[in-house]
């Protein structure tokens, strides 16, 4: 968990009540992820449209797993922070929570780009756990560059 | 009545300078030597003697001090087969545990490839070649080490993988060990479980094995260092475990067999020091050990591991086994009285001090966080026995593992910990 009581609030509310949390139709791609070190486990649908202005969009992120408290409210932090954004928006999200997973307790979090994610900031002081916070970010990244494809040509489970 | 003496804890712990350390602020209480165990000021004292005073290659040149690092090397080995009843030549110097299963596994599938290309083996081979329709035989309660390396046996062979079962509580299911058939050809199973503790009737197992000829194999990394091994009485052709959680260095281990087995396997690593005559053409292979220690061997790790050995023995293994069997119950009667918390595993009796739990609703790594916050270090994850914890229902645990270090006051630690971890997640629910 994190050493910041604040902090430790968010990721056991997150935790305990998950935004977005099962898996629903439609989407483009599903994939399951695992942290091979400690067995947890995620399967994560991503489903990306194209707005008016041809621009792509994250429209839905949904997602089951199992797992710590960590990985489990870190899942419900991405789906909170991306779904809605478009899908470059969405990147720099992905891009800005892995630097500070990264930064072993070096970096001050961007409240405007990461929400809640900033009550991570702490954890990447304990490597051990960065696998964790990050399983259903890595499983989304991979999910999206398999989507992107058959979104440009118009594939869509329903 | 037991007349066993314990053992002087704070007298051992003074022997470990990592165990005055602070972690987190907090003094830390290592609770996770199934993983690896501290090393004793003695251990590196050896190990440093060596580089000091005769480091050189050994079995190679014939220098003062190539002289005296070989027998360094050899009265190491002979030390440590002493530790567990077997002849110094019996003994083979692995990097540890999981490279020596692979060398037996790879004993079988060397074996079968050099069959089909009638390529020379040493005489009594044949029982390592396998064909399709052969099989091999673990438990459910295996650790990677003793079941990935036959699953690639098999996927190279053509043999067949089986397993004996689990009971709910963790321990084999014996009414399975219908698996164990005139096909059989290997039978490689755990003596203590990493992950659950149980401690396997080696006899029953073995005496299955063997009415059906099957080699008998005994990963016995968890019991070596935690209780008295003595080969001659197990009944098996070959066990194995790591210097590392005995103790002893990292980058050594040891494989046990008889000398018959041991000769009849071609070799698994090969290139210098194992060989007897080398040609352009071919080579042939020295005898065991030596034929199963290609390349400059890891000699101070062995005289390190043999320091560790001498250790062990100096404290009495009945008195190490006696320590830990206190702490065990201690364990399983302070954790299991925590509303919430179950214990994944056998109860007392027949295991050993490996205790895997698990705490209602809350996931083993925030109970492992919680711990480690408060200075106790344990494991959390499926232990490199996946197949295990699925078993058991459950996706992971946390395993407490003490040792000689550890007292009373540790296992206290470890319950408050997990209460403390239990109330923060329950909360107010
Ligand atoms: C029962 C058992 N078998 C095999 C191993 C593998 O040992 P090592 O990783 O030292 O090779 C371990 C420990 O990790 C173990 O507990």
């Amino acid at each position: 968990m994190s050493d910041d009581p604040l902090h430790q609030e968010i990721i056991l509310d997150h935790y305990r009540n998950p935004r977005g949390r099962g898996l629903r139709a439609p989407f483009e791609v599903q994939v399951h992820h695992v942290n091979p070190t400690c067995g947890d486990e995620i399967d994560l649908r991503v489903h990306l449209t194209k707005d008016a202005d041809g621009r792509v969009v994250v429209s839905d992120v949904s997602y089951d797993g199992q797992g710590c408290s960590i990985s489990q409210a870190s899942a419900s932090v991405l789906a909170e922070q991306i779904v809605g954004l478009s899908l470059g928006d969405a990147l720099m999200v992905q891009q800005g929570f892995s630097e500070l997973m990264q930064s072993r307790g070096t970096l001050t979090p961007d409240e405007d780009l990461l929400g809640d994610g900033i009550a991570f900031a702490g954890v990447s002081k304990y490597p051990a756990r960065v696998k964790c916070a990050l399983l259903a970010w890595m499983a989304w990244r991979d999910a999206v560059s398999q989507a992107v494809d058959s979104v440009v040509e118009g594939k869509t489970s329903e | 009545m037991n007349a066993v003496a314990p053992l002087d804890v704070a007298r051992i712990r003074e022997d470990f300078p990592i165990l005055r350390r602070h972690v987190r602020g907090k003094p830390l209480i290592y609770l996770d030597s199934g993983a690896t165990s501290q090393k004793p000021l003695a251990v590196l004292d050896a190990e440093r003697e060596f580089y000091l005073t005769c480091n050189a290659a050994v079995h190679r040149g014939a220098h003062a001090l190539a002289e005296e690092a070989t027998d360094a090397y050899e009265s190491a080995r002979a030390r440590i087969a002493a530790f567990v009843g077997a002849h110094a030549h019996e003994i083979v110097f692995t990097r540890n545990a999981t490279e020596a299963i692979n060398l037996l596994a790879y004993a079988f599938s060397n074996s079968t490839d050099k069959a089909r290309n009638a390529a020379s083996l040493p005489d009594g081979a044949e029982r390592f070649v396998l064909r399709p329709g052969d099989e091999i035989v673990v438990t459910e309660m295996e650790h990677h080490a003793n079941l990935v390396p036959w699953q690639e046996v098999c996927a190279k062979t053509g043999a067949t993988l089986r397993w004996i079962g689990l009971t709910d509580e963790g321990r084999l299911d014996l009414s399975d060990l219908s698996v164990i058939t005139e096909r059989t050809k290997v039978v490689s199973f755990v003596h203590q479980s990493n992950i659950l503790g149980t401690i396997n009737p080696v006899a029953t197992i073995a005496a299955a094995a063997r009415a059906v000829g099957a080699l008998v194999i005994l990963d016995a990394c968890q019991s070596v260092p935690h209780m008295p091994v003595d080969v001659a009485d197990l009944d098996v052709d070959a066990i194995m475990w790591s210097g590392h959680k005995m103790l002893g260095p990292n980058g050594i281990g040891c494989l046990w067999a008889k000398e018959s087995v041991l000769a009849a396997m071609p070799p698994f690593i090969s290139g210098g020091s194992m060989i007897e005559t080398v040609t352009m053409e071919s080579s042939t292979y020295a005898p065991p050990p030596q034929r199963f220690e290609a390349g400059t061997p890891m000699t101070a790790q062995a005289i390190g591991l043999a320091a560790a050995a001498d250790y062990l023995t100096a404290l009495g293994m009945d008195r190490v086994h006696h320590h830990e069997e206190m702490l065990t119950v201690a364990m399983l009667d302070g954790l299991g009285s925590i509303d919430g918390v179950k214990i994944i595993g056998p109860g007392v009796g027949q295991r050993g001090s490996a205790v895997s739990f698990v705490v209602d609703g809350v996931h083993p790594h925030d109970v492992g966080h919680i711990l480690d916050s408060r200075g106790v270090a344990v494991r959390v994850g499926h232990h490199c026995a996946w197949p295990t914890v699925r078993r058991m229902g459950v996706p992971a645990t946390t395993r407490a593992t003490p040792y000689i270090y550890n007292d009373l006051e540790d296992i206290d630690a470890l319950v408050e910990g997990v209460i403390a971890a239990r109330d923060f997640y329950w909360g107010s629910r």
